[in-house]
């Protein structure tokens, strides 16, 4: 059996890989080979390190050396020095950007890591069908603490003093939201978890009810008892079906233990928490479309006021939080408000998950605090843009949020940056688009799922989302003119203004943050009807180059709708009349005579 | 099971339960055995992990490894699945990516029982709010 003294462990993130990284551990391999160390030293490549920028990166265990900026000739330098000779190098190790002074060990680098694991801090660590398991990690101490330590109005007092605001978008803060409904006087008040994770894209509320279900229970619980409500109700859409099993064993354990029902931690407070059940519709995920549909009724927002705070489930006062707010709250009585207050921007306290997704390298779900760059998360968490493309957009917010360029991406992400750059927090969605994404399509898929999911009450959204629609097709059909980018424009801000709801309030956001932030590419499509991306199939063409072309024949087969011919070893012609401009002769030749105009 | 009656009552099975959990992560203990979570959100499902966790669960058991295998939630790293983490007595856990039949067959062999490790581990990349 090798007993290794020594790994040296090399990044092989996408990133890394892209500047050398294979070459340094095989020039490593090779060092370690000349010294003949194979029996002490082994060199392995790992995954991403969430620190691209400063790659390709070396880290040296045991004693957790980590090197940046590796180049594959200071590999014989790592081996001969740090291995051989037990001297750090020291000028690849990691320059503290506050002192300028090198940090050896990486322990000590910790507090440069970009993530911090609020809201997350069970998930992937316990598991969820263990009730132990979370007690074992200060799992109800929050609640006990509130029951037996503090008044309802000294917890609301400690939530309100950390800053938090509503994570499921709309960034209301928490605390008063809690007070509103402590001071409406009622026989009956009611804590409702709005699960109802709508927005393409998004699982960050899933991932939590599936990784910790308990820190959403505990924290129904303490709401309940700083609001005066002894009834739970979690709103969670049906197509969840492992949280939902996850939940329900949570809450049965939960019971079992006395942790819900009468007489909890022995006090006179009790609280119990049901399911209800949504049928997936985007719309009720806003606050009185989702009581709407709890009380049977269709789902359907209505007016404010009067919020859920004063008149909300069966006209009762009602809490409604959102699944990652309620996951941060234990957390915040635990640890203080001051440690949760001390993370984040001016406006904007704590951290925030995000689901990133699309064209980037580590998709993944991730927390930052509030107030890192879009760079940062981007580029630093999640890798990079896949296939070494270009960055375009990212859009963030959902169907309600915006596409964010280039410029953007040094603007700390908060509540009221992100709504000043045209988009939106939302829930926390994230998705990356490089240089093949066509902006006006983008926006058009939004319009489309926000024509899917509107309810239809009101005038603006149910015809005027129709129209946007409408108008989008028509330029991605290259028939569109300058004309209807300002009557796209005008009618965009005529939903804006008149509908009913948050839905229609937001729907037409994709269209006017790519109109701002793309409008050449509006231009392009109605002006000389083109898609700059290639994306709009009306109006890309594909050919062949007599020259390029070897009439190998692979188009001619994998073309679907035959609209290939050509002689075997002579050029080949697509016949445009046939051709559904799939892009699969031009992904499949081999000899790049296959082009798109 | 008992019900928590209190907040001492809480804290007494807190205390219980840390200890035992110490007791199982500390080398030294004759008893301290293999213990592996294997990340089973949905999606770590949908990319195989609840193959992966009957493979590691029999294959242990055949080799009479011991071994706690658990299931656990998302670990994050949705690019990798499916994830599994490996924490071996007295070491730091360690967490494996892309984790397929033969992969997981590789990680028994090389780093459970001969202690080296093997490609595409995933670094810890985030802060966490413990201590």
């Amino acid at each position: 059996m090798a007993d290794y003294r020594m790994h040296l462990l090399v990044c092989g993130g996408t990133g890394c890989k892209s500047s050398e990284s294979e070459q340094i551990r095989d020039n490593l391999l090779a060092e370690v080979e000349r010294y003949g160390l194979n029996d002490e030293v082994q060199v392995v490549m790992t995954g991403c390190f969430g620190f691209c920028g400063k790659g390709p990166i070396v880290k040296v265990l045991p004693d957790n050396t980590f090197y940046v900026l590796v180049k594959p000739e200071d590999a014989a330098t790592i081996v001969e020095e740090h291995v051989v000779m037990g001297r750090k190098v020291n000028d690849l190790l990691y320059l503290d950007p506050e002192s300028d002074e090198p940090i050896s060990d990486s322990k000590q680098m910790d507090f440069h890591k970009k993530q911090v694991r609020i809201a997350l801090r069970n998930c992937g660590v316990i598991n969820p069908e263990n009730i132990d398991e979370y007690i074992a990690r200060d799992g109800y101490a929050a609640l006990a603490t509130c029951l037996s330590e503090k008044s309802p109005q000294q917890v609301i007092n400690e939530i309100k003093l950390s800053g938090q605001r509503g994570r499921g978008g709309g960034g209301f803060p928490t605390g008063l939201k809690w007070e509103i409904t402590s001071k409406s006087q009622a026989d009956q008040k009611y804590v409702v978890c709005n699960a109802d994770e709508g927005d393409p894209g998004a699982f960050m509320d899933r991932s939590i009810l599936e990784g910790d279900p308990h820190s959403v229970i505990e924290a129904m619980a303490i709401c309940g008892y700083c609001t005066g409500s002894t009834k739970g109700l979690v709103y969670i859409r049906a197509e969840y079906p492992l949280a939902i099993q996850r939940l329900k064993t949570a809450i049965h354990q939960a019971r079992e233990y006395g942790l819900l029902g009468d007489v909890i931690f022995g006090t006179t407070f009790s609280f119990d928490i049901t399911l209800r059940y949504g049928a997936g519709a985007f719309v009720c995920g806003e606050e009185t479309a989702l009581i709407h549909s709890m009380e049977g009724l269709r789902g359907e927002p209505t007016f404010k006021p009067p919020f859920p705070s004063e008149s909300g489930y069966l006209g009762k006062p009602t809490t409604v939080n959102n699944v990652e707010t309620l996951a941060s709250i234990p957390v915040i009585i635990n640890k203080g408000a001051a440690f949760f207050n001390s993370i984040g921007t001016e406006k904007s306290k704590g951290t925030k998950v995000f689901a990133l997704a699309g064209k980037i390298n580590n998709v993944g779900l991730i927390e930052v605090p509030m107030g890192t760059t879009l760079r940062e998360v981007i580029f630093d968490i999640g890798g990079g843009i896949k296939g070494g493309k270009k960055f375009k957009s990212v859009q963030t917010g959902g169907p309600s949020g915006g596409c964010l360029t280039n410029s953007f991406l040094d603007t700390p992400i908060d509540y009221d940056n992100l709504i000043a750059a045209g988009s939106m927090m939302g829930s926390g969605g994230m998705i990356v688009m490089d240089e093949d994404d066509c902006m006006v399509s983008i926006a058009k898929f939004y319009l489309e799922f926000t024509l899917d999911e509107s309810c239809g009450k009101c005038t603006p959204c149910r015809i005027g989302n129709k129209r946007l629609y409408e108008i989008l097709d028509k330029i991605t059909k290259g028939l569109g003119t300058e004309e209807d980018l300002t009557r796209l424009r005008s009618l965009c801000n005529v939903i804006k203004d008149t509908s009913l709801c948050g839905l229609g309030q937001t729907s037409p956001n994709p269209i006017l943050s790519t109109l701002d932030n793309f409008y050449d590419e509006y231009l392009a499509h109605v002006r000389d009807h083109k898609c700059p991306a290639g994306q709009c199939k009306s109006l890309v063409k594909y050919s062949i180059d007599n020259e390029k072309c070897t009439g190998c024949t692979l188009c001619f087969r994998n073309c679907p709708v035959g609209a290939i011919t050509g002689e075997k070893r002579s050029p080949h012609f697509i016949d445009n009349a046939i051709c559904i401009k799939c892009g699969v002769c031009y992904d499949k030749c081999k000899f790049d005579a296959v082009s798109v105009s | 099971m008992n019900k928590i009656k209190s907040f001492d009552d809480l804290k007494q099975l807190r205390e219980g339960l840390q200890a035992k959990i110490k007791q199982r992560n500390s080398g030294s203990n004759p008893e301290s055995i293999v213990r592996i979570k294997v990340a089973m959100s949905t999606c770590g499902i949908a990319s195989g992990a609840k193959e992966i966790m009957n493979f590691l669960t029999d294959e242990l058991e055949q080799q009479s490894i011991e071994a706690v295998v658990t299931q656990t939630g998302c670990m994050g790293y949705c690019y990798a699945e499916p994830t599994i983490e490996v924490s071996l007595p007295g070491k730091e856990p360690i967490v494996f990516g892309d984790v397929d039949t033969f992969r997981a067959a590789e990680i028994i062999e090389k780093y459970i029982i001969h202690n080296e490790l093997v490609d595409g581990i995933l670094p810890v990349n985030y802060r966490t709010i413990d201590n």
